[in-house]
């Protein structure tokens, strides 16, 4: 079976990776003007600060949009659909993409608690996912 | 500045050869329409300077530089710019800009791609990278696509304010009809609103007929000054105003899924022309997918936020009725080669010059043309007038 894309991890983005291979939901938070990100960057996209700190997100979010996909977008996901795709909002604050799982994908709607859970893909990647609670 | 940009005219617009094309590479494509848009300037190669192009698939780095060898122009202004299908809108605000300077004389903005025939004919996904670098690693692995991303925000706004799928279904079948007047269009038979809402969903709410054609084709479109134009084979088109924004990357990082950057550059183009939105006669709005026409409606202000629905309802945008739109059969039912920018200012022009045939608007003198980049993410809005 193909194999999904998968995240090639660099300087901005390993430790985020790195923790979600031990099952841990890391976001950054900017200590020049406290803001929250994501994705992971550099910087901080509100003030460019270099100064940023990884902290441990509670791993809750809702559901700001959700869409069921009948048609892989890539040969990796022949066997995964019908998935769904969706933005939540952290509680934190950021949003970001993910999947919606473990639940019938048409019951899934805006609005919804869910979250964070790991998909272990490969032995070196892990993707945080979500599931409504 | 807004003064200085009216002094700027579209002397020649053409499309190459559409719909499939296996046999013509895309460079092939772009310098062919731009030799068909120069002869409708009366205009050659050799009077060009200028030159404004992006090919985003294989073969199309370093844009600009690569076509201009490939048509033998030394340009002394130069532009790749690559904001996604919204681009070729964007260059003609800055084709304008460098004219109405004095940095170049007769800008050639063009376009070639082979999006289908590059697929093996066949629709679908293009990729089958399973490495992914830069931010986009936080949307690939979980399956984003365009007509995902474009699903997402259609949810939303159907969360937000009740839209509903057969008011997005309203604007493929107007866009059919005009398309059924298009020799040049590549699906002409007409379409009712259950035909778009028994197609199958690709990516909820979005139905196959709620998402563009996958084509290959090539545009371009000569601009100069006004004084220069009116020596030239066709009546000048004059560049009223224009504006171009973007506001993020990727569809997780849009500040707000219902509305688009034409909030911005819209707002700009009606500014510099000094014109309402009572004034535009005919639009040329980049339908991507359905959902794409609605937001940008709303966003240009044509209606208020949440009643795009209501808006294109009863056929508003077709044939005869009061708000004429994508009147050569747009992305859903023309064309639409991966970026479809160039192709609503083509058209945009043809309108304002009279010279559609039987989809001709009766007496449209101003002509707003909005392309789309990325995944909603970039815009640019022009206004083109008679002189």
């Amino acid at each position: 079976m193909a194999l999904p894309p998968l995240p090639r991890p660099y300087q901005d983005t390993a430790a985020y990776w790195e923790a979600a291979k031990d099952h841990r939901f890391i976001i950054q938070k900017c200590k020049e003007c406290g803001e929250f990100q994501f994705y992971p960057r550099g910087v901080c996209s509100h003030c460019l600060s270099s100064d940023l700190d990884w902290q441990e997100a509670s791993g809750k979010a809702e559901i700001y949009s959700c869409s069921v996909n009948y048609r892989a977008p890539h040969p990796g996901f022949a066997d995964a659909t019908p998935f769904v795709l969706a933005i939540v909002t952290l509680e934190e604050g950021p949003r970001m993409m993910t999947n919606i799982i473990g639940c019938d994908p048409e019951s899934v709607k805006i609005g919804m608690a869910v979250s964070v859970v790991f998909e272990d893909v490969t032995d070196e990647v892990t993707l945080p996912k979500f599931t409504p609670v | 500045m807004a003064n200085a940009m009216r002094d700027v005219a579209i002397v020649g617009v053409a499309e190459s050869d559409l719909g499939r094309v296996p046999d013509k590479s895309k460079f092939q494509l772009s310098a062919e329409a731009s030799r068909l848009a120069l002869d409708d300037a009366g205009l050659s190669v050799k009077d060009v300077d200028g030159l404004f192009t992006t090919i985003i698939t294989e073969g199309g780095q370093f844009s600009s530089m690569m076509m201009a060898e490939y048509m033998g122009i030394t340009p002394r202004f130069t532009d790749s710019t690559s904001i996604g299908g919204s681009s070729f809108v964007a260059y003609v605000e800055h084709a304008a800009m460098a004219i109405a300077t004095g940095l170049c004389d007769v800008a050639l903005i063009c376009h070639g791609s082979t999006n289908i025939s590059d697929r093996g004919g066949k629709g679908g996904p293009m990729s089958a990278s399973t490495d992914v670098f830069g931010p986009s690693q936080f949307e690939e692995p979980y399956g984003v696509s365009t007509v995902g991303s474009y699903a997402l925000a259609a949810q939303r706004h159907m969360h937000e304010y009740g839209t509903t799928s057969e008011q997005l279904a309203e604007i493929a079948v107007a866009t059919r009809k005009w398309a059924s007047m298009n020799p040049k269009a590549r699906m002409r038979d007409p379409i009712t609103i259950d035909d778009v809402m028994n197609s199958r969903v690709i990516a909820s709410p979005l139905h196959l007929l709620d998402c563009c054609l996958v084509t290959d084709a090539g545009g371009a479109v000569v601009l100069t000054s006004l004084e220069r134009a009116r020596d030239l084979k066709k009546t000048p088109v004059q560049v009223l105003g224009t504006g171009e924004a973007h506001t993020h990357r990727m569809i997780s990082q849009m500040p707000d899924l219902t509305q688009t950057a034409a909030a911005i550059s819209g707002k700009l183009a009606f500014e510099r022309s000094g014109l309402t939105h009572s004034d535009i006669d005919v639009a040329q709005i980049y339908d991507s997918f359905t959902i794409t026409v609605l937001l940008t409606l709303e966003s240009l202000g044509f209606c208020a936020k949440g009643e795009g629905g209501a808006f294109v309802s009863n056929q508003r945008t077709a044939p005869g009725g009061d708000f004429p739109m994508n009147t050569q059969g747009g992305a859903l039912s023309y064309t639409h080669p991966g970026m479809f920018g160039i192709f609503t200012v083509i058209e945009g022009v043809r309108q304002v010059r009279g010279e559609c045939g039987p989809r001709q608007v009766p007496n449209a003198q101003v002509a707003l043309c909005n392309g789309t980049g990325g995944v909603l993410s970039s815009t640019g809005t022009i206004i083109l007038g008679r002189d």
